[in-house]
């Protein structure tokens, strides 16, 4: 008995809860977020994995096979040129969920850079970056990719791009809020006193203590990028055929015949979009809620 | 040579020193006015010595311990540590002053980064100080510091929402230590502490200090702890020091009338020996719209015409005894 509990004081004494670990531990109790933590798992290995996953290629025509319904060798029938749905919904998947997390990505660093520096330096540089922030974000998105795609033409490099320069102005306003904030803080003043370096200051001080809250906006930024990616290539203006992306494989729906008739050429990738959006949403609410910015217990 | 002596006695000599924050306001964000946090004040700390400053909130106490350790900049006046003036250094200069002298802050939360482990906040300057290499090097020498300053060396791999409000503020005090530094800025550094921790606190800089030779700058609202640290004490009223003297002499024979007000506020432990408590007449002023005069004449019960025009002189009174009082 008591060496049993010298053995747990021993236990407590060498376990580390980093803040990460404690955020973790956290949204392990939230249910519905580690339903879409799991989902999102799941269709990003799908997507990595999709060549293995599926007999047939993904552009190859069976004009015989066209527009049959979903039977044991196209689980998910085939649309009208007979190519396997299933298949193209896979690797759909993959240029979905590229666009989602580069696209974001790229977001994000944009977003910390100039947020950061804004935050950091303050005064005009601050005014300036916050300017070109509110511009940015006041431009009417749709008009303006529209007119970049047609003159750059559509691709999921296009795309992104887009994405990425016009959803800045969010994140930055974030990180620049945040580092505000984070500048207050005892512990900068500890570090100024410390004689710490500026770049220190930032890489080690001020942006890890941004991250959580960059993470969370970043997991619902790509729940309304693949939104945004799917309108677009349901319009036609993102994803160019014969490459399949969740939304242009919408595409079909626009005509009232496959509309009514033929539900598993546009159910599914309509599905797709709907749940991997929802799973993300979920995740980062939960995030969210995990999130305690101070870590006080 | 008299005069050498006493000059290498001083470890720090702040003379007429001046802190305003500008107040920004309506639409253009244009200065609007200044807060006068610290006004004008001047005096020396001693090598080895704890200074303790005390004053209700707001006085400038904070203010005061920041700008002398150039955190903040100066308006006016000087700050001379080492008999060198410490605005307006080299780079480098200030980069090995850094390493002379330290604070130890007020919220035990607030002045340790979450995301940074024991090992990272206390050894980060040692790193980039170059006084030790990154990893085993810095871990061990880490772990000398915080065991001296009671904590345990496993500790170094936690983070800091793992310790106590008491542990935590240990490790504020090693990181303090870890570039061992000659000159301390405590500001009211066990204010946020539990009673029964605070001793603990106190008596562990107090152990420190003899054991390290430290020299400290030692704020506090609370005239029981500055009393039991201190050598010398300095009153703060609205950004001005009102008095300056050794404890017992402040303590016995207090001669400015807010001086005399404090003390008579402290709470007395027999409720029989009653003490005649000195009940000051209305509120601090605002630091941004001082009293003309003597910035105390508002509250002050002895009054006199003199006191709302002219300042009076923070002066030397009696040996070591300084004070700004028209009365005396
Ligand atoms: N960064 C700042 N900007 C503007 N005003 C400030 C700033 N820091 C302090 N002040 C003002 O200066 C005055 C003195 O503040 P300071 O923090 O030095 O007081 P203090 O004596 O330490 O008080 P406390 O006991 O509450 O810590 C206050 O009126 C405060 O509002
Ligand atoms: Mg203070």
């Amino acid at each position: 008995m008591i060496s049993e509990n010298k053995q747990n004081k021993m236990a407590m004494e060498t376990t580390v809860i980093s803040p990460a670990k404690l955020m973790w531990n956290r949204l392990k109790r939230n249910k519905l977020a580690m339903i879409g933590f799991i989902i999102i798992i799941i269709m990003s290995l799908a997507a990595i994995f999709a060549p293995y996953l599926t007999p047939y290629e993904r552009d190859a025509v069976d004009l015989l096979n066209s527009n049959a319904k979903p039977n044991t060798e196209h689980l998910l029938g085939t649309d009208a040129l007979g190519r396997d749905m299933l298949t193209r919904l896979l690797y759909g998947a993959r240029i979905s969920l590229t666009v989602g997390f580069v696209a974001t990505g790229l977001r994000v660093v944009i977003g910390i850079i100039l947020g950061g520096i804004a935050g950091y330096y303050g005064g005009k540089i601050d005014g300036l970056i916050m300017r070109i922030a509110d511009v940015f974000a006041c431009l009417p998105f749709l008009p303006i990719a529209i007119t970049f795609v047609a003159i750059m033409g559509p691709s999921i490099y296009n795309m992104m791009f887009v994405l990425a320069i016009l959803g800045w102005p969010g994140l930055a306003r974030i990180v620049r809020a945040e580092i505000l904030s984070l500048r207050e803080r005892e512990f900068m003043e500890a570090a100024t006193a410390l004689g710490i370096s500026d770049f220190r200051k930032i890489v080690a001080h001020l942006l890890p203590n941004t991250m959580a809250s960059v993470i969370v906006s970043a997991t619902i930024g790509i729940a309304g990028a693949i939104l945004t990616e799917s309108a677009l290539s349901f319009l036609g203006l993102g994803v160019a055929p014969p490459t399949p992306s969740w939304g242009n494989m919408l595409t079909d729906a626009q005509n009232q015949y496959v509309l009514k008739n033929r539900w598993w050429q546009w159910m599914p990738p309509g599905f797709a979009i709907f749940v991997t959006v929802m799973s993300l949403n979920l995740l980062g609410d939960g995030l969210r809620d995990a999130l305690d910015p101070r870590l006080k217990q | 040579m008299v005069e050498q002596i006493k000059e290498d006695m001083n470890l720090v000599v702040v003379k007429n020193l001046k802190k305003y924050f500008p107040i920004k306001g309506g639409f253009l964000k244009k200065t609007i006015g200044h807060v006068k946090a610290v006004e004008d004040i001047s005096f020396t700390i001693r090598r080895g010595e704890t200074l303790g400053i005390v004053g209700e909130s707001g006085c400038g106490k904070s203010t005061t311990g920041r700008t002398i350790l150039n955190l903040l900049n100066k308006t006016d006046g000087e700050v001379y540590y080492k008999g060198k003036e410490i605005f307006n250094l080299p780079k480098e200069e200030l980069s090995r002053l850094r390493t002379e002298m330290q604070i130890i802050f007020q919220d035990p939360y607030s002045s340790l980064n979450p995301r940074l482990t024991v090992s990272q906040i206390v050894g980060e300057a040692l790193v980039q100080h170059r006084l030790a290499k990154k990893g085993k090097d810095v871990n061990n020498k880490v772990s000398d510091i915080i065991e001296r300053c009671g904590l345990a060396p496993y500790h170094i791999r936690r983070y800091p929402h793992e310790f106590s409000g008491g542990q935590r503020q240990r490790i504020g005090i090693a990181r303090a230590l870890a570039l061992k530094p000659e000159f301390i800025v405590c500001d009211e550094p066990v204010s946020a502490l539990d009673v029964s921790i605070q001793s603990q606190v106190i008596n562990l800089l107090m152990d420190l200090q003899e054991e390290m030779e430290l020299t400290y700058l030692f704020i506090s609202h609370d005239l029981s702890v500055v009393k039991h640290i201190s050598d010398r004490i300095g009153v703060m009223y609205l950004g001005s020091l009102v008095e300056l003297s050794p404890k017992e002499e402040l303590y016995n024979s207090p001669l400015h009338p807010y001086t005399k007000a404090l003390l008579s506020a402290i709470p007395v432990p027999d409720p029989t020996l009653k003490k005649d408590r000195i009940i000051l007449k209305g509120d601090i002023p605002s630091p941004s719209n001082p009293p003309s005069g003597c910035r105390f004449h508002t509250r002050c019960p002895y009054v006199m015409k003199k006191c709302k025009v002219e300042m009076p002189e923070f002066r030397e009174v009696d040996t070591d005894h300084f004070i700004a009082c028209h009365l005396i």
